[in-house]
């Protein structure tokens, strides 16, 4: 599924080579400004399609090998099944039930798998709430904010990991911000703040 | 004697040598965490070193990135989870032994081979100082163009069984180093009118979205672990005591790291792999690797703790990063006005020969402090995974806005932290995307320049450097394209 995505998103980049990237009449091929994103789009493409034609070929393998597997598994089976006589139907009866235990396993995996995905979009929800609240509350309030409620959404509930979350999200403020400088705006509301605390704050928070 | 005079002016200075202890522990710390890594932790760190002083932000950098790999070992040792993923090879011997009651032995012994493999790197580094000083001027434009693909083509072939992967990743880190506007005809390119997309694609901001962000993602979403690290009382020091019974061991080792830490591309890993399995073979008891045999923890620790300084030769000598971790210094290294390559040993040896010394300072803090402080980073193991995640996801942030308080540059950052989240779920390599993007822009320059001068394709490989080059790379794909033939006949057993 990767692989295929990666070669359409690379076939349409190719596509767009002379548009969004321009040949002009003067100059050699290598001083064209579309050269090199030419190279990078061509390769993805090259790449790509070779990268996925040699999953499809391995899964297609991988496929083969177990239905081959499971093919001997269930003569063997039958063979062991037809050794021990009266037991037919009772088989039988054993594989249905098998069969519909193994389903909603799958499903249980399949939807992990989803729910797997779906959590690591909600921790980037999170990054991107974080920064979007930081020009507003402040870094010093955003971070504690941040670093708390994320602790607790990840399943922590003791109060040694609480006040390891505040401590932590204080450290990284004054380090970065209060002594490094690092260029951080301060929030939208340290603007109702008296004047002597507001430079303070907008300097070290 | 001067350039030495001159050098240690550079480094005498305490806010110089307080960013080289603070960079040396943070490494060591951050090494020894599993799932961050030096990597992380310098993207997060470099735009904070904006506001200071050049030489001191970049020894504190420089710190972290030397000395990582020996925090590494710890976790490897004790846990069996390698702190950083050059640690890998370090847990097949190191952690028998662990189970054996002889976790402090172990230690000792992957902390005195991390440090013999890290001095010798420095001194090869120093002797072929010489060397480099009179073969670097010979780069021109087209020779280093040609070691840039050559790095290129190393980097995506050192990923066995995943090279066409390698290759995709690679051309699509040339590709996004393209996105933005031109330098030459100022044209725009990929930007599809979007104005935000004018400036390009920071690699500060694809690195952290890449190794930072997915990172935390991996930590946040899996099932979280505190692993309980303990280690026997007493002292370290009887490492260099064992160390010296296996000396050839770490000599052998070493040069393995010294010589694959040269080449682009190639690195910690096959460095290890070449020397672990030249120790088992030339071992009295090969039946031991594997099961805690000492000969196998020094081999694997002194050839990966030899590759860094070895990677600053073509870093150095021809502004050729040979993996992430070099991509990222040579990042480091423009932010602070300083540009590799064979201008640097003409003009600024100086500065060379400090960056020489700082790396063997750095290796001797390094030393004294684990001797003394095993016991206390111990603690630093235990640390909840996914409170790790939490505070690598808040760090991002500052690593991120500080670059230019853009909230765009964030979303940038975490569309490629779903990207790398995704690479690492489906075990596809990231690093060729970062080359990609250091390596392309180096090879899109130095084409241009060179072809000025170049009239027929021949003359490209007119000079002896740029010929050697051009047969390696032609070599290097002969050889790979036959190893493939040979091992697919193998297969189908023709």
């Amino acid at each position: 599924m990767f692989a295929l995505l990666f070669v359409i998103l690379a076939v349409f980049l190719v596509s767009q080579l002379g548009e969004q990237a321009k040949f002009s009449s003067k100059g050699k091929l290598f001083a064209q400004p579309a050269f090199w994103p030419g190279v990078g789009v061509i390769g993805m493409a090259v790449f790509g399609c070779l990268h996925l034609l040699a999953t499809l070929l391995t899964t297609r393998r991988e496929r083969g090998q177990r239905s081959l597997q499971k093919q001997s598994a269930e003569q063997h089976d039958a063979k062991q099944n037809q050794a021990v006589s009266g037991h037919h139907s009772h088989v039988a009866e054993g594989d249905q039930t098998n069969g519909d235990i193994n389903r909603p396993g799958l499903i249980s995996g399949e939807f992990k798998e989803a729910a797997g995905w779906l959590l690591a979009l909600e921790y980037l929800a999170w990054f991107m709430a974080y920064v979007y609240i930081t020009p507003i509350v402040g870094y010093l309030a955003a971070t504690l904010v941040f670093l708390v409620l994320l602790t607790l959404r990840v399943g922590y509930r003791d109060r040694r990991m609480m006040i390891a979350a505040v401590v932590v999200a204080f450290v990284i403020v004054l380090v970065f911000k209060s002594f490094l400088g690092v260029k951080i705006p301060g929030g939208a509301v340290y603007e109702y703040l008296p004047d002597a605390l507001r430079s303070f704050m907008i300097i070290n928070f | 004697m001067e350039v030495l005079l001159d050098a240690v002016s550079i480094l005498a200075r305490w806010d110089v040598l307080i960013a080289l202890l603070v960079g040396s522990v943070g490494g060591v710390i951050i090494g020894a965490i599993p799932g961050v890594g030096a990597a992380v932790a310098i993207a997060i760190l470099l735009p904070a070193t904006f506001s200071l002083d050049p030489i001191v932000g970049m020894t504190a950098l420089l710190g972290i990135y030397g000395s990582s790999m020996y925090g590494g070992a710890i976790p490897a040792i004790l846990v069996n989870t390698p702190g950083t993923a050059v640690n890998a090879l370090t847990t097949y011997d190191g952690h028998p032994m662990t189970l054996r009651g002889e976790g402090r032995r172990a230690l000792s012994l992957a902390y005195s081979a991390s440090f013999f493999g890290g001095i010798f790197s420095v001194i090869c580094l120093i002797a072929l100082s010489p060397v480099l000083a009179k073969i670097a001027p010979m780069f021109g434009s087209r020779e280093i163009f040609l070691a840039a693909l050559l790095g290129i083509v190393l980097v995506v072939l050192a990923h066995r069984g995943q090279t066409l992967a390698a290759g995709m990743m690679a051309s699509f880190g040339i590709f996004l180093n393209t996105i933005g506007l031109e330098s030459l005809q100022y044209s725009k390119r990929y930007t599809f009118d979007q104005t935000w997309l004018s400036s390009g694609v920071d690699l500060i901001v694809v690195v952290l979205g890449l190794f930072a962000i997915s990172q935390a993602m991996v930590l946040l979403v899996d099932k979280n672990k505190a692993p309980r690290a303990t280690v026997e009382s007493g002292g370290m020091f009887q490492g260099f005591k064992e160390l010296l019974r296996h000396k050839r061991v770490a000599t052998t080792s070493s040069t393995y790291g010294v010589l694959m830490g040269m080449i682009p591309g190639v690195g910690e890993f096959t460095s290890q792999f070449l020397a672990y399995t030249t120790a088992q073979k030339t071992s009295k008891t090969p039946g031991q690797f594997g099961k805690g045999a000492p000969e196998g923890l020094i081999a694997a620790e002194a050839a990966n703790n030899s590759v860094p300084g070895a990677a600053m030769i073509p870093l150095l000598a021809l502004g050729i990063p040979g993996e992430a971790l070099t991509a990222m210094m040579l990042s480091v290294f423009y932010v602070h006005n300083v540009v590799p390559g064979p201008g640097l040993f003409q003009n600024q040896m100086d500065f060379v020969v400090a960056i020489y010394i700082a790396l063997l300072l750095l290796n001797v803090l390094v030393i004294i402090f684990l001797m003394f402080s095993t016991r206390q980073l111990l603690r630093v193991i235990e640390i909840p995974t996914r409170f790790l995640g939490a505070c690598i996801l808040t760090l991002s942030f500052v690593g991120v806005y500080s670059l230019r308080n853009s909230a765009v540059d964030c979303a940038i950052a975490a569309v490629f932290g779903v990207f790398g989240y995704i690479m690492k779920r489906l075990n596809l390599p990231i690093v060729p995307i970062i080359l990609g993007m250091v390596l392309g822009g180096i090879m899109e320059n130095k084409l241009r320049t060179s072809m000025m001068r170049v009239k027929t394709p021949m003359d490209f490989i007119e000079r002896p450097i740029a010929m050697i080059l051009f047969l390696i790379i032609l070599a290097v794909i002969g050889s790979h394209i036959w190893s493939w033939w040979r091992s697919r006949s193998v297969a189908t057993g023709r």
